[in-house]
């Protein structure tokens, strides 16, 4: 459950322009959501508070039933491993392999080396990445950098999986072979909360949405 | 797939902050390797000094000279070593004492001498009891070895506390060099490390690693700076013999409980200082 009362986000610090004012709206749990709206609506802002990474200037979010504000410092890494992110620019980290890549987020959880390479494996293979496991990131496609960027955002199955701009740099048929996993994720009981400026893809896979303009929510459902 | 939400644990892997290569350079190493030279020089330093000290106190408490003059030589003589704390008190040869002053005075045979009486006292003499016996025997002289031993353990308190001032210092330009080495390491892996603390890594796992690494290049460097240090210091023991008044072997005398905490220390101040310098860093994410 992702829920947002009354909430603004200035940049920088409260002290500049609003990137986001009044916004009001519940995610339930398990729920597919997209998230609408041109580029520099606020859709980044929003799913940067959905995933921890941005703090409200006013207002309160709620994310998995808890409010980051209110937790203790201590607690929330473990919050945020709840939480699985498709990052615009993918971030894969440069000097790992495909494989470390997706890794990640299992060595932070502390699981062992032998359960992690049987999961890692699946996984590669779920986002057809197995016969890449050891390249680097830069060696991948545009299109293989997407998909290795979800398969990181949902090895450790997520309640929460916040997807920015996941098919912005695919052709139709690579998009289309993203969303097909983000449904699967959503239909094995994830929140998916997906960010996209294209028109086409809440089209294909009608669902609940969010449109923003402005940094001000415009429609809800 | 795994599941999410196990226990908070520490993070595991191989390297995946990229530390190895992030913080490669031989730099830091080379230069904690010359703070442990020196803080290797100062410990020898301060200890040779110590052990100097103590010696030069020891043989110069145990020594006196009474002059008196010849005729009250014998009585002196069983007067004084009848005092308590006398181990031994011998009359120093006539021979000996000409032989002394020949090359300043030439062969003068008919020069009269006092009789020089020499004792060496336990560690119970007294001091009054001692002047009380001098001046009971008629024109004698009491001389001790100490005036010149005094200064000289002045100077060496003087080296110890100059020597304990350099350890300080090297301690405190240690840590200097950790903390930049550290903030070039946060520039190096900012984007990293930011990713990690998304991803739900703990403050203290990241700055665990970075400690752990910063520990083994401080540790590393500091056993090289030892490794260059020891023969320096064999080489001065072995030339600080003669004036240390005993002949022990010269590796006996080095510091080795002191030295041998060097790298310990160097891994302690890296790991400290980085762990420190990380954690403030992290502390400003969301």
């Amino acid at each position: 459950m992702v829920r947002f009362s009354g909430v603004g986000l200035c940049y920088p610090e409260g002290r500049g322009a609003w990137a986001l004012q009044g916004l009001d709206f519940l995610l339930p749990e398990g729920s597919f959501t997209w998230l609408l709206g041109p580029s520099g609506a606020g859709k980044t802002s929003v799913l940067g508070l959905m995933h921890l990474r941005l703090r409200p200037s006013i207002g309160r979010v709620e994310v998995l039933g808890q409010d980051p504000a209110r937790l203790p410092r201590g607690l929330l890494p473990g919050l945020r491993r709840r939480i699985g992110v498709v990052f615009q620019d993918y971030r894969l980290l440069p000097h790992l392999s495909a494989f470390e890549n997706v890794a990640l987020p299992l060595r932070i959880q502390g699981v062992t080396e032998a359960r992690l390479r049987a999961d890692v494996t699946e996984m590669l293979r779920w986002v057809g990445l197995a016969e890449r496991a050891e390249a680097a990131p830069a060696a991948l496609s545009g299109g293989e950098q997407q998909r290795l960027a979800l398969a990181r955002a949902v090895i450790a199955r997520p309640a929460l999986l916040v997807a920015d701009e996941p098919t912005g740099n695919l052709d139709a048929v690579q998009a289309r072979r993203v969303l097909s996993l983000l449904r699967e994720l959503h239909r094995l009981g994830t929140t998916v909360v997906v960010a996209t400026h294209s028109e086409e893809l809440p089209e294909e896979y009608p669902a609940p949405a969010l449109r923003l303009e402005g940094g001000r929510l415009l429609r809800h459902g | 797939m795994a599941r999410a939400g196990a226990a908070l644990r520490p993070l595991r892997g191989r390297d995946p902050l990229g530390l190895r290569r992030a913080l490669a350079g031989w730099l830091l190493p080379a230069l904690v390797g010359a703070m442990a030279l020196l803080a290797a020089l100062a410990i020898a330093g301060a200890a040779g000094a110590g052990r100097l000290a103590e010696r030069w106190e020891q043989a110069a408490a145990g020594q006196v000279i009474v002059q008196v003059p010849p005729a009250q030589a014998e009585a002196a003589l069983a007067r004084l070593r009848a005092l308590p704390g006398v181990a031994e008190a011998s009359v120093v040869a006539e021979e000996r004492l000409r032989a002394l002053l020949a090359p300043w005075l030439g062969e003068v045979p008919g020069l009269p001498l006092p009789v020089m009486i020499e004792l060496r006292l336990t560690e119970r003499a007294g001091e009054a009891a001692l002047r009380e016996a001098a001046a009971a025997i008629p024109g004698a002289q009491l001389e001790r070895r100490g005036e010149a031993v005094t200064q000289a353990l002045r100077v060496a308190e003087g080296v110890r506390g100059l020597a304990f001032v350099l350890l300080g210092i090297i301690a405190a330009v240690a840590v200097a060099l950790v903390a930049v080495a550290t903030r070039a390491g946060l520039a190096a892996r900012r984007e990293t490390i930011t990713i990690l603390h998304e991803l739900g890594a703990r403050d203290a796992d990241i700055a665990g690693r970075f400690a752990a690494r910063l520990a083994l290049l401080c540790a590393g460097g500091a056993l090289a700076g030892l490794a260059v240090a020891l023969p320096a210091l064999w080489l001065l023991a072995e030339a600080a013999i003669p004036v240390a008044l005993s002949r022990p072997a010269a590796a006996a005398d080095l510091p080795w409980a002191p030295l041998g905490l060097l790298p310990p220390a160097a891994a302690g101040i890296g790991w400290l200082t980085a762990r420190l310098a990380v954690g403030a860093w992290l502390r400003r994410l969301p």
